[in-house]
């Protein structure tokens, strides 16, 4: 089996130079062969086929999650879709819908990163910045790899982290990804070791990170500090109707991790996405998570402190235009004494889009003093959008402190009159509250990404109100 | 030609009629107080004038600065140079006064925002009229005291520099203090070049002010027409003067 597999890809190790012959070989849907395949296309050490074989029987055997919606993840076909690393420069520029690459223009990102974000070229010319990135991390103990490469690379690292977090076990999508993943980023920052800029200018450069199934995986070492920027506010074109990816981060003791992601995926993408972090005594783990794509995303980033003093911060926002639901939230497991966590979520829904916060805080017996605050604020236009907020409050320790608030507001004629009465155009008014509402998010992300946004939600608000 | 014609104009919210049949004149560089009574219209005539939506217009015209703005888009009649001082200005959180200043302003002028005016321009506005810089950090009338929120308004008018400004009840809710702010402000408003269509309950305001004329609606029209004598009538004799002589 690992024979033939070397024989149709003896090019592997650069890339899928001929991936359509690639693609005509392997067939749509998933078993114990394709899992194989893809192991050994990769060369992968032993443990992770087994790990990868394991995980597709669990996912076979587990049923669909029981939250979020049902009626679109039932109509899943697994049969129908491709498991395996699915090259980039399978479509071309004139492939990509025309709303998407007018988006790029209104925009204003270049013309080589439009093609790179929709998918059609897998690197663009600043290649040569990640390689001086590169040696600048590596004179400081930093890795920062695709995953495939990680494996080969620091097999022991990756072996001793993998799937610790987020177990093949957790929901039927992580079992997926864990048998079927491809791509993704992994760091390891070594003690002490503070990375002041965000590691952000190398997912616009690797395809890799573009993945379907990708697999992410950051390790911060004791009193490292880090912060990884994850897509970014451009559309992203995916063929693919499904991307079900798993994020892990662990953060040692006294390291910090932010993560920042905002994803906007083309909306006949199901984006259903499991990220986890276990953060050790005293250390800070934050998730800074925009959803706007999509047809449908189940997210909920989600902290386990397990060491004393261990903080959680999440913050999320979601935008459910005509025809998309974002089901996205938060999870905090207090599995320590002295643990806090924040949590704040804001959704927007418009026209007939429909946002639902879904939340779960938990202490457990005996994890004392902990102190959780939760905020989750809808934001409404028009009639015919809808908002849910489902919170889910486990808490087996009597000294905790948990306070939840929540507010719904539609937007009101009253408040698009008064800026309009400045000036404003409808959209543009729209968009001010909006970007008003989602102030306490954008000031948490870098410069660049919080104009970036707010010419996003302009873009969304225009011509589609009420 | 007045800046502002009011022609039978006839206002209506969800199908009742609330102003009927009103005809009057705005000139440019005048200021006119619109008094009367709660109910008889007058904030009515204001929203339709701006162009809210839920403010319907079955019969008559307006025509601001030689255009028919019936049935305009309230960004349209604002960019024409009209402006609303809001009675209860609507809070807009995450928004800072700043920003939103700045926004508006782009917004009338084509686009375009010339920071190095803005700035001085506001900077000397605030001055004027004792506003804290740390105000415009806050966000926009988002836990404004009454009297913030009036100031804010005034602080509007100041920037934006409108053909025409109709200021519902600046004064209402304020003590004497805020009042002789907002006097200042709608003073030097004028010094801009703006006319004033003053909305006001009481007189105390006008002794401020220097009204040009005063008109009276009873019942969703015009009943009288005439300078501050009318205004002095009220104060002394309260609405019910109106009714009196009429029967």
């Amino acid at each position: 089996m690992k024979d033939n597999f070397t024989t149709i890809n003896e090019d592997y190790k650069y890339g899928f130079s001929n991936p359509e012959d690639y693609l005509y070989k392997a067939p749509a849907g998933l078993n114990e062969d394709v899992v194989r395949a893809i192991s050994a296309m990769k060369h992968e050490p032993e443990w992770m086929l087994e790990f990868r074989l394991k995980s597709y029987k669990k996912f076979m055997e587990m049923p669909m999650p029981w939250w979020g919606n049902q009626e679109i993840i039932n109509a899943i076909d697994f049969s129908k879709i491709h498991y395996f690393v699915k090259a980039k420069g399978g479509t071309t520029w004139d492939d990509v819908p025309t709303d998407i690459k007018d988006t790029f223009e209104k925009l204003g990102i270049p013309e080589a990163e439009r093609k790179f974000l929709g998918g059609v070229t897998a690197q663009y010319e600043s290649e040569v910045v990640y390689h001086s990135m590169k040696k600048e991390f590596a004179d400081q103990g930093i890795v920062f790899l695709d995953m495939d490469s990680a494996l080969k690379e620091y097999p022991e690292l990756v072996k001793r982290y993998f799937g610790t977090v987020i177990p093949f076990t957790d929901n039927k999508f992580a079992a997926l990804n864990s048998a079927v993943w491809s791509g993704g980023s992994f760091i390891y920052v070594p003690k002490g070791t503070r990375v002041d800029t965000p590691l952000q200018a190398y997912f616009r450069i690797n395809a890799k990170n573009m993945g379907q199934f990708e697999r992410t995986l950051i390790i911060a070492d004791e009193a490292s500090d880090v912060h990884y920027i994850e897509g970014c506010t451009a559309p992203s074109y995916s063929a693919d109707s499904l991307h079900a990816a798993v994020v892990e981060l662990v953060a040692l003791d006294g390291a910090k991790i932010r993560y920042s992601t905002i994803q906007n995926w083309s909306n006949n993408v199901l984006n259903l996405v499991t990220k986890r972090a276990a953060a050790y005594r005293n250390a800070v783990v934050e998730w800074v998570d925009g959803n706007i794509g999509s047809k449908l995303t189940m997210k909920y980033p989600a902290v386990l402190l397990k060491g004393e003093g261990a903080h959680g911060e999440i913050l999320t926002v979601a935008m459910a235009g005509n025809g998309q639901h974002q089901d996205s939230g938060a999870k905090v497991f207090h599995l320590a004494s002295n643990t806090t966590s924040r949590i704040i979520s804001k959704s927007i829904s418009k026209g007939k889009g429909r946002a639902s916060y879904r939340g779960w805080v938990k202490t457990i017996p005996g994890a004392e003093n902990c102190v959780s605050d939760v905020r989750c604020d809808a934001l409404m236009f028009g009639d015919e959008s809808r908002s849910d907020t489902y919170p889910r409050m486990e808490i087996y320790e009597p000294s905790t402190k948990l306070t939840h608030e929540a507010t719904v507001s539609r937007v009101q004629d009253d408040q698009l009159f008064y800026l309009m009465n400045r000036g404003l155009s409808e959209t543009e008014a729209s968009s001010l509250i909006v970007n008003g509402f989602l102030e306490p998010f954008t000031k948490e992300l870098p410069m660049e990404y919080a104009v970036e946004l707010n010419r996003l939600v302009a873009l969304e608000m225009d011509g589609s109100i009420g | 030609m007045s800046l502002l014609s009011i022609r039978n104009f006839s206002v209506s919210i969800e199908n009742k009629e609330i102003l009927h049949d009103l005809s009057m004149e705005v000139e440019a560089d005048t200021l006119t107080v619109v008094m009367g009574k709660n109910g008889t219209g007058k904030s009515t005539l204001a929203y339709a004038l701006m162009g809210h939506p839920a403010y319907k217009v079955p019969s008559g015209e307006a025509i601001f600065n030689g255009e028919p703005i019936v049935g305009m888009a309230a960004d349209k009649i604002a960019k024409m140079g009209m402006f609303l001082g809001f009675q209860q200005p609507v809070e807009v959180p995450g928004v800072t006064v700043v920003k939103f200043l700045q926004t508006a302003t782009r917004a009338l002028n084509g686009g375009e925002l010339n920071y190095d005016i803005f700035q001085e321009e506001l900077l000397t506005v605030l001055e004027k009229l004792g506003i804290d810089q740390s105000f415009l950090y806050r966000y926009l009338n988002d836990g404004f005291s009454g009297g913030e929120k009036k100031r804010l308004e005034i602080l509007q008018l100041l920037m934006l520099k409108p053909k025409l400004a109709i200021l519902d009840e600046p004064d209402s809710g304020l003590d004497v203090d805020a009042m002789k702010v907002v006097a200042e402000g709608i003073n030097m408003a004028r010094k801009n070049g703006t006319a004033i269509l003053l909305i006001t309950h009481y007189k105390r305001l006008l002794n401020y002010l220097n009204p040009d004329r005063v008109i009276v609606l009873a019942d969703g029209t015009l009943a009288r027409d005439g300078g501050m004598e009318l205004a002095d009538k009220i104060e002394s004799d309260g609405y019910d003067f109106l009714t009196s002589q009429i029967s």
